[in-house]
């Protein structure tokens, strides 16, 4: 059953049957080939970029959709029920525009983010490094003043298309230890210095690509700097409160795709003379699984609603991208169980579903940073 | 390059029931009322074809419907394909209209809203499927017919188009003005692009009612009926070929036979 679209305005049901229209036509076809090669499905972004969906929620005059986050975050929902990888994809790249279009000088905003959000390049975010996941104010790529540029040195980890995206929002300490020593730049595909240096083999999202990268006296030229000197943590985390509602709305997207496979399945599957869904105790485990993914829905949908009405939304941010990627994998887990065997067999996509599922809940923040957030929120620091 | 002389063209498209539902019937006919509707996936390609030429000589692409008021969504997504303009004829008395009335509602829209270079329909509906109605349109016209086009190219005063036969295709050419029907296969119809969705929001369609063609109800009088309706004959299953290794050769033979190659 799709997402219920009795509530949505004109605009926005036209937004997702173009989407639906997309993943039906040019991307379901897909998903097992792109999966099983472990290949980033790089014409579908281009696809993406001339149907004028790669910068929704970016003003109209850099090229984007000028549509609310709100919207833009049905699109996602919609592209991760098809494919997750390609909306993570898709979602990475958003996070970084967005921080270009809310730091950057008109300037960067021009050259940059008319770019991104016109499709015409792709951006990914770069912020782990090996010795530096959760505590993420203890990176130690640095980034020194040389003449009118930057050289970094150091490495990055868990980069989702960091060698495929155009530029990479990645931060690097320009000062003192800590989170304010720390700078944000754009690094351009192809600056020299600047690689994939591995490509991770992952359990899930394996056509959604993740680099280790590395910087050798890279040179970065100070226009590429975002934001002043010492800003790049603030950067880095706000983009992050923005990016997690684009992971939970990816976890309600999969969720949705889990059980209405599992709905195929087992009123496909008869056993003891009747379709295995005709059992109350399975009948049960849906309705579960229904109503906790319209919870979640709904929550991420709330938080983006405050979003788009300027009130402070990071609360709830972190509040929708831990349950709803919570439920993501509770779902997923349950959709395999009523699956019996065949939710074991890579020939029925529950199996996928349920490794996709996993790494939501450890992506833009762990599930545990999630309830970190939340936390300090409501006592305090 | 040499500047062309830009095309006017009309390109008639149908709402239709969603043909990916399964189709309920409504008495002798197909049933409509509260089902689901789409653009006739097979006018998506007569779109195309009328958004490549324009693209191509420059000009203006006019999208022209006969339905009930609802048939304005297929117009809506024929605009926002890329289509400029559109005109729908919406009248009570043409409840029920068959290809032949469609075929003189049509033709009285196109003359009023013209004149245009090429008129552009598909083959057949995807829900009627008569496959009558270009003719009688081109007939009512006064137009030169090129049917079952699979591909095509516009020149100065003139189309050229290659016309899908049994064995293969003729190679046709006529003066502008003319009507041609095209086939499934004449081009990729594109996407309706996120702007273009909003862009056709803002286009003007011109809603017509018989009178406003100067047609009275007697004009539309349906003079063909269905008298039965019955089941397909099912397919029969197919020759099943145990391969001996002389598979290939088997294949060969067959394809040969079908004079495919």
């Amino acid at each position: 059953m799709p997402a219920d679209l009795r509530l949505l305005d004109d605009d926005q049901r036209a937004l997702v049957g173009l989407v639906r229209e997309f993943c039906t036509g040019e991307v379901a076809g897909s998903v097992e080939d792109y999966e099983r090669r472990g290949e980033d499905p790089a014409p579908l972004y281009a696809k993406l970029g001339e149907l004028g969906l790669s910068g929704l929620p970016f003003p109209e005059e850099y090229g984007g959709g000028g549509q609310t986050y709100s919207s833009y975050l049905l699109a996602i929902e919609e592209l991760a029920y098809h494919h997750l990888s390609f909306a993570i994809g898709v979602s990475v790249h958003t996070l970084c525009a967005f921080a270009v279009g809310e730091f950057g000088t008109d300037a960067q905003r021009k050259e940059v983010l008319s770019k991104l959000a016109s499709g015409e390049w792709y951006g990914a975010y770069s912020l782990s490094e090996s010795g530096s996941g959760s505590d993420a104010a203890s990176l130690s790529t640095t980034a020194v003043r040389a003449g009118g540029s930057y050289l970094l040195n150091g490495g990055k980890l868990w980069c989702t298309r960091g060698n495929e995206a155009d530029v990479v929002l990645l931060m690097a300490r320009t000062g003192d230890a800590g989170a304010k020593g720390i700078s944000a730049f754009l690094v351009a595909k192809g600056t020299a210095g600047f690689a994939g240096a591995k490509k991770e083999e992952k359990m899930g999202w394996r056509a959604s690509p993740t680099w280790q990268l590395t910087l050798d006296d890279a040179e970065v030229p100070e226009s590429r700097r975002l934001g002043e000197e010492g800003m790049g943590f603030r950067i880095a985390m706000a983009s992050l409160d923005s990016g997690r509602l684009g992971i939970a709305a990816c976890g309600i997207g999969l969720a949705q795709a889990a059980l209405d496979a599992t709905l195929d399945f087992t009123s496909e599957r008869e056993q003891f003379g009747r379709p295995v869904n005709a059992n109350q105790g399975v009948q049960f485990m849906l309705a579960d699984m229904a109503t906790e993914i319209e919870a979640g829905r709904r929550l991420y949908r709330h938080a983006a609603a405050l979003r788009d009405a300027g009130e402070d939304y990071g609360m709830q941010a972190a509040q929708a991208k831990l349950f709803c990627t919570d439920v993501a994998m509770r779902i997923t887990i349950d959709a395999v169980q009523l699956h019996g065997g065949y939710g074991y067999v890579t020939e029925y996509p529950a199996e996928r579903f349920m490794r996709d599922a996993k790494g939501l809940q450890i992506v833009e923040g762990t599930n545990q940073i999630q309830r970190f957030v939340i936390g300090r929120r409501l006592t305090g620091p | 390059m040499e500047r062309k002389k830009a095309l006017n063209i009309a390109v008639c498209v149908k709402h239709i029931p969603d043909p990916n539902l399964p189709g309920e019937l409504d008495g002798q006919r197909l049933k409509r009322a509260g089902v689901q509707g789409v653009l006739d996936p097979g006018d998506e390609f007569g779109v195309e074809a009328g958004l490549q030429l324009k693209e191509a000589h420059g000009g203006e692409v006019t999208l022209i419907s006969m339905g009930p008021a609802v048939a304005l969504e297929a117009v809506r997504r024929g605009l926002s394909m890329g289509a400029d303009k559109g005109v729908l004829v919406s009248d009570d008395a043409l409840a029920g209209a068959d290809a032949l009335t469609t075929a003189r509602v049509l033709a009285a829209a196109i003359a009023k809203a013209g004149p245009f270079d090429l008129v552009i329909a598909g083959v057949e509906s995807t829900d009627g499927y008569t496959g009558t109605m270009p003719s009688s349109l081109a007939e009512f016209l006064g137009l030169p017919q090129l049917t079952f086009v699979k591909s095509l190219e516009g020149a100065e005063g003139s189309i050229r188009v290659n016309r899908q036969t049994v064995e293969g295709y003729h190679v046709v050419e006529s003066p502008l003005p003319a009507l041609i029907s095209v086939t499934a296969g004449v081009n990729e119809p594109r996407y309706a692009s996120f702007k273009g969705i909003m862009a056709a929001k803002k286009k003007p369609v011109e809603q017509w009612s018989l009178a406003d063609l100067e047609l009275s109800s007697d004009d539309v009088t349906v003079n063909q009926s269905v008298t039965n309706i019955g089941k397909a004959e099912e397919r029969q299953a197919g020759e099943v070929v145990e391969d001996d290794g002389s598979g290939a050769a088997r294949i060969a033979d067959f394809l040969k036979e079908a004079k495919v190659i």
